[in-house]
């Protein structure tokens, strides 16, 4: 009779260490971010203009085993000539702590507007890329991504 | 500050549209991930990398924790003159590394 009870309690304390261990994880795990904060961002990087889908390319791998390095590459149709650029490409996020993730600037001088960088990504999300083109229209383009391992969570190497 | 990796052609016909591939070894620390000591890692990051050719700016890139480790960026620019490309990486403490690459234009 001992014995059982003494074995409940060992059961129940693990049962409670484990949980504790649980919350402690998640209350460890950094706060992301939301898609109004992505609209937020979107908002203070390119002010109340209004933007369209199209003209932009945004190239993700659709489903990501790794989301702490994601190879994407945004390319937006356009003469890049003197009178007719690109300006900027922004990248944003829903889910990351964070949600802005790059912005780039051209000018006429590019030549072509598209560039190539790894990105992270700390859960499945959308991306979207905006670009600001010099006649001062907005364009957009947005992909869903599903992320395996995420980034930013992992626990760095002693 | 870092290893950096650049590769530009080395000659292009005047007017051609080469492609440069840049890359930096950096941690990149995002400042969210808890270390082993249970305080948070303190963010280190690059945010700003710009290319100038012959001078002139041609593309400038500002970078977020979003960014992989080992920033790696690949663009396009016009070549219009013989001369130098340069390359310049900044952290957010302020400290610059320069790297520059010749380009012969016929």
């Amino acid at each position: 009779m001992d014995q059982s009870r003494s074995r409940r309690e060992i059961l129940q304390a693990a049962a409670a260490l484990a949980g504790g261990g649980a919350l402690l994880r998640l209350s460890i795990r950094p706060a992301a971010a939301t898609p109004e904060m992505m609209k937020d961002a979107v908002r203070s990087v390119i002010g109340e203009a209004p933007v369209k889908k199209g003209k932009v390319k945004l190239d993700l791998p659709p489903l990501v085993e790794n989301g702490n390095s994601v190879p994407c590459t945004v390319s937006v149709e356009s003469p890049m000539t003197a009178a007719d650029y690109v300006k900027a490409i922004h990248i944003f996020n829903e889910k990351n702590p964070q949600p802005n993730v790059i912005s780039v600037k051209f000018g006429p001088r590019a030549g072509r507007a598209s560039f190539s960088t790894r990105i992270r990504l700390a859960d499945s999300q959308t991306v979207t890329a905006i670009a600001e083109l010099s006649d001062g229209s907005f364009w957009s383009d947005d992909i869903d991504v599903i992320v395996t391992l995420a980034a930013c969570v992992e626990e760095p190497k002693p | 500050m870092a290893r950096a990796l650049i590769h530009v052609p080395a000659s292009a016909k005047k007017g051609d549209v080469i492609e440069i591939k840049t890359l930096i070894s950096h941690v990149m620390e995002t400042g969210y991930r808890i270390g082993i000591t249970g305080t948070p890692i303190p963010r280190d990051i690059i945010d700003d990398f710009v290319c100038t050719y012959n001078g002139e700016e041609v593309f400038r890139a500002k970078l977020y924790p979003a960014i992989a480790a080992n920033p790696f960026i690949t663009f396009f620019t016009v070549a219009t003159a013989s001369g130098t490309l340069a390359f310049a990486w900044t952290d957010q403490h302020g400290a610059t590394q320069v790297q520059t690459a010749a380009i012969t234009v016929e």
